[in-house]
């Protein structure tokens, strides 16, 4: 019972959060230069007959609170709004491009959390202090590396020089190696810096001892008993890492001159199309909410010491 | 190995961990050649944005149609590009926007972390329930993504990219110092400040704000190379100033088509953004570890 009222107050805290969320993209529609009239129009014909008719259809004349509340009765059922621009609806533009977004980055997310955990299963402790020079500088040097230049760095050496990959596009999976690897690199070195962190701290804990005096080996101490306990901290950066690999794949798609959300955002900045910038930027946030949701839910079940605060 | 200390024998108000098997702690006291390449590297920005001319005296954006694309050799070491300009003199010129982005972006949002922080740390719990709420909300938006919105009202531009990386990190400073304030607040020396009748804004400024700053500074050295990281991407992609300008974000979008003939026209002021987080982090790591180590 208990363990289900903290399942549902971490529930209730992400949707309080979704409706901030959409409350503040709505304040941003709002704050957004021209009149929205004027947006809708575009080059199109402008007459007072015409602007009679949009206001009339878009229900401009009502109330502030109204549209609000129609704002978010709309959102809720999946109604992201119409582009100004391309004079469609916002939920068939980005579906159109989701997938090759969504392919990208869950390739990329998959492969960071590989590397991190090897890298740190294979540098934790102090077995071999070069080795753990190496990687920590390794670490800094791609947590600081723009996501482009290692990008740009990638297809010269890897595509221009040798031929091994595809220069661009989307043809194939040959094709995602590069860009999934891009956006993998920094990922998994500032996760690798977490969990190294994490076992580090395992390692000294008497269970570990305990293990040691019974015989396991280092490597299924470390695979066995503290990766368990390193995992927690890392667990609590699934949000975060969903959040540099949304924004990661506006930059790397355009680096490798891939199709996807990315292209669709930056054109709509571009053009000031704020209903489909607002529906990218809602949705990365309700995917945010919703990964951390997760996360939260999933330590609550690893870790039984939480549920009762 | 890590020693665990005892409980402190002064109340001091809690400090920022760090990891005592961290390079950078263990070798605390003695700058080892990496922090000292690190800060030589940083003089050499200030003074690049300070004064480029010092460094390059060529003009950024003369163009010399004689020597396009030359690789990097003894007349130009960072080679030229397209246009014949050359790379060296350009990336040296490129500093001050790097740096003049960074560095504003970076005091709004500290700014702006440090008030909204204290504030919700110090009132009531309903207005710190609606504050924090609002900072959650905030950083459920991917930084990049929240500053592309900015853009998007504000237009591209430098204004633009300071004010989108100030406002989208800003949340994060914020909710550090909340949880400094709310640990200040609870801790013996401003329990006793109360007891002995001081007013509100005395203890504010006297005792709570100089115990909440003080791991700030070194938060916003590490920030400051997020926000050069986070600048460059965005001009990167178009939202920055705008070329001929030298930035070194648009530099590396310009010489991206020549990327297969002529490398060192992007990759090289790639590496001076790399080169500069890499040395704010390294400063703001030792100083940290410092900081920690004189608090202990």
């Amino acid at each position: 019972m208990r363990a289900l009222r903290a399942v549902a107050r971490r529930i209730g805290a992400g949707l309080l959060v979704l409706w901030v969320a959409a409350t503040a993209a709505y304040l941003a529609l709002l704050a957004a230069p021209g009149d929205t009239v004027d947006n809708i129009i575009g080059d199109g014909a402008d007459t007072p007959d015409i602007r009679a008719e949009i206001i009339a259809q878009w229900g401009l004349d009502r109330p502030a609170v109204v549209q609000y509340v129609d704002y978010l009765v709309r959102l809720v059922n999946g109604d992201l709004g119409r582009s100004y621009l391309l004079q469609r609806p916002v939920s068939d533009v980005i579906g159109e491009q989701l997938l090759p977004t969504l392919a990208l980055a869950v390739a990329a997310a998959g492969l960071g959390v590989l590397l991190a955990l090897v890298i740190a299963v294979a540098t934790a402790g102090n077995r071999r202090p070069w080795l753990r020079r190496l990687s920590s500088g390794t670490e800094l040097l791609l947590v600081s590396t723009p996501s482009f230049l290692i990008g740009l760095l990638l297809l010269s050496v890897l595509s221009f020089r040798f031929r091994f990959f595809p220069v661009s596009g989307d043809q194939g999976a040959g094709a995602l190696v590069l860009p999934a690897v891009t956006l993998a690199l920094p990922i998994a070195g500032l996760l690798a810096q977490v969990l190294r962190d994490g076992l580090d701290r395992a390692i000294d804990q008497p269970f570990v001892l305990t293990a040691r005096s019974r015989g396991v080996r280092e490597r299924g101490v470390l695979l066995r008993h503290a990766l368990r306990h390193a995992l927690l901290p890392a667990v609590s950066l699934a949000g975060w890492v969903f959040g540099i690999v949304i924004g990661g794949t506006v930059i790397v798609e355009q680096v490798f001159g891939r199709p996807g959300l990315g292209q669709v955002i930056l054109s709509a900045v571009a053009n000031q199309d704020m209903p489909v910038v607002l529906a990218v930027v809602t949705l990365s946030a309700a995917g945010y909410v919703v990964v951390n949701t997760a996360a939260d839910l999933a330590y609550l079940l690893v870790d039984p010491r939480l549920r009762r605060s | 190995m890590t020693v665990t200390l005892g409980p402190p024998l002064t109340d001091a108000p809690a400090r920022i961990r760090v990891d005592p098997t961290e390079p950078a702690v263990r070798r605390r006291f003695r700058p080892g050649p990496g922090l000292l390449a690190a800060g030589a590297y940083l003089v050499l920005l200030v003074v690049a944005a300070a004064s480029p001319a010092a460094l390059a005296p060529a003009d950024p954006l003369a163009a010399d149609p004689l020597a396009v694309l030359s690789p990097p050799g003894a007349g130009h070491w960072f080679g030229t590009d397209h246009l014949g300009r050359d790379v060296l003199t350009r990336v040296v010129h490129g500093a001050g926007h790097s740096l003049t982005i960074g560095v504003a972006a970076t005091a709004i949002a500290v700014t702006g972390g440090v008030l909204l922080g204290l504030l919700a740390g110090l009132t009531h719990r309903v207005a710190d329930e609606a504050l924090s709420r609002t900072l959650d909300a905030l950083s459920a938006f991917p930084m990049l993504l929240l500053a592309l919105l900015f853009i998007a009202i504000a237009g591209p531009g430098t204004a633009s990219l300071i004010g989108a990386i100030g406002i989208a990190t800003l949340p994060h400073h914020a909710r550090v110092v909340r949880g400094q304030t709310l640990l200040v607040r609870r801790s013996g020396f401003v329990e006793q400040a109360v007891t002995f009748g001081q007013s509100r804004p005395r203890l504010v400024l006297r005792h709570v704000l100089p115990n909440v700053v003080g791991p700030v500074p070194v938060l916003a050295v590490i920030g400051l190379g997020e926000a050069v990281l986070a600048a460059a991407g965005l001009s990167f992609l178009g939202m920055g100033p705008q070329p001929p300008s030298p930035e070194w974000g648009a530099m590396l979008s310009e010489g991206r088509n020549y990327l297969q003939v002529a490398w060192w026209i992007s990759i090289l002021p790639g590496l001076a953004v790399t080169a500069t987080v890499v040395s704010l982090t390294v400063v703001g790591r030792h100083w940290q570890a410092r900081f920690d180590g004189r608090r202990r």
